[in-house]
């Protein structure tokens, strides 16, 4: 099992020839399937990368019967993607695109919880972040495959990409392999929050054990802690960047910024641990830790 | 990206929100008879435009009573360091003051306009009590301060303003004013593509006139490319430094240490920086070279890490994904060739054909360490830079 996607996943891609989406779709399309359509104004009809491309979303959906959505459109048509995917009944749609104006994820998200109310199954994903993947079966962003091990016991979900793969790269060195691994965005406002996903992951059998990449900025990090007191019974490890980080200044993701005294790295670490959470210091650590752990709980 | 005092205000004034008179700023004191002029009968306030909260405290805000005590205030106010519990204690050059006709105040409202995070919704912040620094108030009395989400396409409804002018107690007379007001903040807010907006304090005169008295708006850089009168304006608060890495494609901050840091992903360059400090290093700077993390793309970030003359020490941390690691091998090479680097240099190559990378950094003929993981790459930093702090 697995959250998110698995080997039976349809994907549209958005923006799929352009050359950030062109080039990422291959990589996908070689890692697995998942990918069945494209869809770019203009270009509907034609073939790219052996599948076939539509003017709409919508068109996609019906021809294909398409229930995810990868997004690489530029951020000045982001939103309006985001959108039209949440309109033709996209179940995932899976943002990519960095420099999405916040006001424009502000609007985005009151649509899909105004969908939601309504009873609309969707979720999304991102902006600005690496996308997900399902080791093993399917990859729907811009990591790179190989670095993952299908079939094992630990979920990742992270604000950033590159700290994401060093940690599966850590966790897949020692043999340990991913569940699914989740990239929610470096954003201000995000489609899904790390407390978001250790629901998915909490229901999930296949998942065992989470590792949880947070960083500076917002909140998201203690309400996952107040999340997994409450309502987790899987052990959770996490790794917290920014330590160092001087406060009022974006540290390249939008949403990596100590504001008026909030978001802090100490205020998320002492969060993390009062409700016993493990949290790594040293990020060349996390593989080691989770390794230790796992197979102490497997020899008890 | 942070406006001043007189631009936020001179945005207010466009939007037909009340601010007291003005004279203007002045570069020079020389300019000061002319500002107090236009700005009419005094009393006046004189306020250092500086990028930091506190000016009141740091000795950035006076008032002058007299033409003779706002030229002498003048005189003092151009060109000092003002320093503040938020410019750090090597303070900020006042290089512009604003002259404004002082206002009577018998009533101090706290109100701002933020992106909440949390909801993803516009939301007021509001306090009947004014003038106080609202992070204090939210630790010390919460209940004090109310939030009101607004709707990010329709912007404030008149009975949400009439809610929060009864619950901040504002003159009956005066609660339509009130709401016109609030509902142009909220307007400024969405049209400008703002992540704050404001008011601290929002006066009630001794005639009950409500005036915003001081004005602060924080833009979102992402929003930049509809934003065409604030696209042209430069950031004052980023360096020389950084904005020459901002118009290469280059994330970078500079910061106080000594070891240079070159890193692919934001998320991976705090963890760098993180990683330097726990081995007892200082980092000089958080760099992000973005995925591609080319030939070019590396040498501009080589060149920009050495230009800071406290850098010491120089570690490359690349995690090749997509991007394999024997192209930015080679990419390191060439720059560090380019660049004639001197200084030590420690590279940890990690990801898609890491054997291959690392094998033509040994055959470079470079001077340079190689590490296998984040933590030896940074002891060895430390290391090389002079040992840890």
């Amino acid at each position: 099992m697995s959250i998110l996607l698995n080997k039976k996943s349809r994907i549209v891609v958005q923006g799929i020839t352009g050359s950030a989406g062109s080039f990422h779709s291959e990589q996908c399309l070689k890692y697995g399937k998942g990918i069945v359509a494209g869809a770019t104004p203009g270009k509907g009809g034609k073939k790219h990368l052996g599948v076939p491309v539509f003017n709409t979303v919508h068109d996609a959906v019906s021809a294909e019967a398409v229930d995810a959505s990868l997004i690489f459109v530029p951020p000045p048509f982001a939103a309006d993607a985001m959108l039209e995917a949440a309109d033709a009944g996209v179940k995932l749609i899976i943002t990519i695109t960095e420099g999405i104006p916040v006001l424009d994820m502000a609007r985005v998200k009151k649509d899909i919880e105004r969908r939601r109310a309504l009873g609309q199954e969707i979720r999304l994903v991102g902006p600005n972040c690496p996308g997900v993947i399902t080791p093993g079966e399917v990859k729907a962003g811009i990591m790179p495959g190989y670095i993952h091990k299908g079939g094992g016991p630990v979920g990742l979900v992270s604000r950033s990409g590159t700290l994401t793969y060093e940690a599966v790269w850590q966790l897949t060195q020692r043999g340990i392999g991913q569940s699914t691994v989740v990239g929610i965005g470096g954003d201000p406002i995000a489609g899904s929050t790390h407390t978001d996903i250790l629901r998915l992951f909490e229901q999930d059998d296949a998942t065992k054990a989470v590792v949880l990449i947070g960083e500076i900025g917002g909140s998201a990090e203690e309400e996952a802690a107040d999340f997994y007191k409450r309502h987790m019974s899987k052990p959770v490890y996490a790794f917290i960047a920014g330590k160092t980080a001087p406060p009022g200044r974006r540290m390249g993701h939008a949403g990596a910024i100590i504001e008026g005294g909030s978001g802090g790295h100490a205020d998320k670490i002492a969060a993390l641990k009062q409700v016993g959470i493990h949290v790594v210091d040293n990020l060349s650590e996390i593989g080691e830790t989770v390794a230790r752990t796992i197979s102490a709980a497997q020899t008890a | 990206m942070k406006l001043l005092e007189y631009e936020s205000k001179d945005i207010f004034r466009a939007y037909g929100i009340p601010v007291p008179p003005t004279g203007g700023v002045i570069k020079d004191a020389g300019k000061l008879p002319n500002a107090i002029k236009k700005a009419g009968k005094g009393p006046w306030v004189l306020k250092a435009q500086v990028l930091a909260g506190g000016r009141g405290k740091g000795g950035g805000v006076k008032l002058a009573k007299t033409p003779k005590d706002a030229r002498e205030i003048a005189k003092k106010m151009v060109g000092m360091t003002l320093i503040t519990h938020q410019t750090g204690p090597e303070g900020l050059l006042v290089k512009e003051v604003l002259v404004d006709k002082a206002s009577d105040i018998s009533r101090e409202i706290y109100f701002s306009i933020v992106m909440d995070r949390k909801s993803g919704k516009p939301t007021i912040i509001a306090s009947a009590e004014g003038g106080v620094e609202i992070e204090v108030l939210a630790k010390e009395r919460p209940s004090a301060i109310l939030k009101m989400p607004v709707d990010p396409d329709r912007g404030l409804e008149a009975y949400q303003g009439r809610r929060l002018a009864y619950a901040l107690d504002i003159p009956n007379d005066r609660v339509l004013d009130f709401v016109k007001m609030a509902t142009k903040l909220v307007k400024v807010f969405l049209d400008l593509d703002a992540s704050l907006v404001e008011v601290n304090p929002l006066i009630i005169t001794p005639k009950n006139e409500l005036i915003a008295l001081d004005a602060k708006i924080v833009t979102d850089d992402n929003a930049l490319f509809r934003q065409e009168s604030l696209a042209e304006r430069r950031d004052p608060e980023i360096t020389a430094l950084e904005r020459e890495a901002k118009e290469v494609g280059l994330s970078y901050i500079a910061l106080d240490g000594n070891i240079g840091c070159m890193v692919n992903g934001a998320g991976l360059a705090m963890g760098t920086m993180d990683t330097v400090s726990l081995a007892g290093g200082s980092p000089a700077n958080f760099l992000d070279v973005g995925g591609g993390a080319n030939e070019e793309q590396v040498t501009r970030a080589l060149q920009i890490i050495l230009k800071d003359k406290k850098v010491t020490a120089v570690l490359v941390n690349i995690f090749g994904g997509i991007m394999r690691c024997d192209t930015i091998a080679k990419g390191v090479i060439a720059a560090a060739k380019k660049v004639k680097l001197k200084l030590p240099l420690i590279v940890r190559l990690e990801g898609t054909n890491v054997k291959e990378g690392k094998a033509l950094l040994r055959k470079s003929g470079l001077a340079m360490e190689q590490a296998d993981s984040l933590w030896e790459a940074a002891q060895k930093a430390v290391a090389a830079a002079g040992g840890a702090r």
